[in-house]
């Protein structure tokens, strides 16, 4: 009598992380076409230098010193300015949120001053500050404080009334009554701000840093420009870039840090 | 002996131009349950937000004869309005300045059967479980007032009838004077000692309910109520 036999397949879980290479995907096929054509020549070196090219430039940058040193006055001038123009955009939303006095007063002029490019101040800052660190610094805040501030103010005051009411009927004194419910609740739109103005922190301190500075990155590409060096001009492109990505990547992490409730659902339950 | 906890005094109150209520005058008894139903815009949620101090009346009294604690009177929704960044212990804890209070909280969930969801947070929770968070919640400063605006309306009937038990024990239990806002009449019958019937801005009806009522008794008194509210004949009425 022939013994049944059983099959069994073990079948190798082999799972690509999707999820993790998608987001790299097309920047790889774009910096792979851009190699390949600058070795088969159809790219000019005097339109657009090879990746290649670029990175031996970083590289050497980097060991002079010249590229950590323009990059560090970089992020000082965007950190400062975005902590000035982000603290005073968050008291001036926070203070119009709350007060319907200081609305009427502020909110109007705060409005009108919001509407005017603040690239079109450089001029009377230069004219008033001179083209020292705090014209940069002031230019950077006067761009980040407007996200922050409009993001505060309709975060605070979008926050459900019904949620207000019923901290009213558990007596909460004023400050628990903003710190347990105001501020989580407006959280998620300060943080939406917070991400926009770093995108305009990066835009403006280029800018500022191209029109009238003496060190920075954006001093680099002006420099290199002037003595027709593309790779560093590139480099300084590709740096702005990377500094935006880990903006935004350090503005994400503080968002799933703190509103961690947000991801969780019901199929957790 | 007057043990009257709230005392109603010719109460008015108007909005604009629109009276939301006419001179209301009610006494509730400590211990009382008393439940007020009518149709809407009738002024039930008004005269409840009123004795809650949400709002103030136009003009008339609201008396709490009993000044004891802080959180002498707690409130239940009809939304959960639980704060969603917070656990549901959290949730629970957020209002008091008591040191024991987590003790408490875990006390309270274990009471409305929500042990075992204490970290949880309220977006993982049924419509259901978040009604006994808020009631776990409007529990947690051992209330003497419970008022109730409407808050099993969004409920399915099942979970609807499960948690009108658990607040009926719960009231009972801990004798707390209770007062509920409802649509539902057969709710406020099974429910309340009393029943308020909210009409015209002003209390117009008042039914007394016995006490360890049977179903038959239950829907009397709810046909009752509702022929009051809709002005039509009652089935006792049609039969005789």
């Amino acid at each position: 009598m022939q013994k049944p036999v059983t099959l069994t397949t073990t079948r190798k879980n082999f799972h690509l992380p999707v999820d993790k290479i998608l987001p790299f995907l097309i920047p790889i096929i774009v910096i792979l076409f851009w190699q390949v054509s600058s070795t088969l020549g159809w790219l000019s070196s005097s339109v657009l230098p090879s990746p290649m090219a670029v990175l031996q430039d970083g590289i050497k940058l980097t060991v002079s010193g010249e590229l950590p040193k323009n990059l560090s006055i970089s992020l000082y001038r965007a950190t400062v300015g975005l902590l000035i123009g982000g603290g005073i955009g968050f008291v001036l939303g926070f203070i119009n949120g709350m007060s319907n006095t200081f609305r009427l007063l502020f909110d109007s002029s705060i409005q009108m001053f919001r509407n005017i490019p603040h690239l079109a101040l450089i001029p009377l800052i230069i004219l008033w500050l001179g083209i020292n660190e705090s014209a940069k610094i002031s230019l950077v805040a006067i761009g980040t404080m407007f996200p922050v501030y409009i993001n505060t103010f309709h975060g605070i005051r979008s926050v459900d009334p019904d949620l207000i009411e019923m901290g009213k009927s558990y007596q909460l004194t004023k400050s628990q009554m903003f710190f347990k419910i105001i501020f989580p609740a407006a959280l998620p739109q300060i943080l939406v701000g917070i991400r926009y103005a770093l995108g305009v922190m990066w835009t403006t301190l280029i800018v500022a840093e191209t029109i009238s500075a003496s060190s920075g990155i954006g001093y680099m590409a002006n420099n290199a420009e002037d003595f027709m060096d593309m790779e560093t001009v590139v480099l300084c492109i590709v740096v702005y870039a990377v500094l935006g990505k880990i903006s935004d990547l350090v503005a994400k992490s503080f968002e799933s840090l703190l509103l961690d409730w947000q991801h969780t659902g019901r199929s957790n339950a | 002996m007057n043990n009257s906890m709230i005392t109603i005094k010719n109460v008015n109150k108007i909005y604009d131009n629109t009276t939301a209520l006419h001179d209301v005058s009610l006494d509730i008894k400590q211990g009382e349950f008393i439940a007020l139903v009518g149709m809407s815009g009738g002024g039930k949620s008004t005269l409840l937000r009123l004795i809650a101090g949400l709002e103030q009346p136009t003009s008339g009294s609201v008396t709490i004869n009993d000044s004891s604690t802080d959180s002498l009177m707690r409130v239940m929704f009809q939304e959960d309005r639980l704060l969603p960044w917070m656990s549901v212990l959290d949730n629970l804890s957020f209002g008091s300045k008591d040191k024991n209070t987590k003790a408490h909280a875990r006390q309270l969930l274990d009471l409305v059967e929500l042990g075992d969801y204490a970290n949880h947070f309220p977006n993982q929770l049924s419509g259901g479980q978040k009604q006994r968070v808020a009631l776990a919640r409007a529990l947690m400063t051992d209330p003497k007032i419970l008022l109730l605006d409407e808050p099993l309306g969004a409920l399915d009937a099942l979970t609807r009838r499960k948690m009108q038990d658990l607040i009926l024990d719960i009231c009972q239990k801990q004798n707390l004077t209770t007062i509920l806002v409802t649509h539902d009449v057969e709710e406020a019958a099974r429910m309340a000692d009393r029943i308020v019937v909210m009409k015209n801005s002003t209390n117009s009806y008042e039914e007394t309910c016995p006490k360890n009522r049977n179903v038959g008794q239950i829907g009397l008194v709810a046909d009752r109520v509702l022929g009051e509210i809709l002005e039509e004949p009652t089935l006792e009425k049609q039969t005789a």
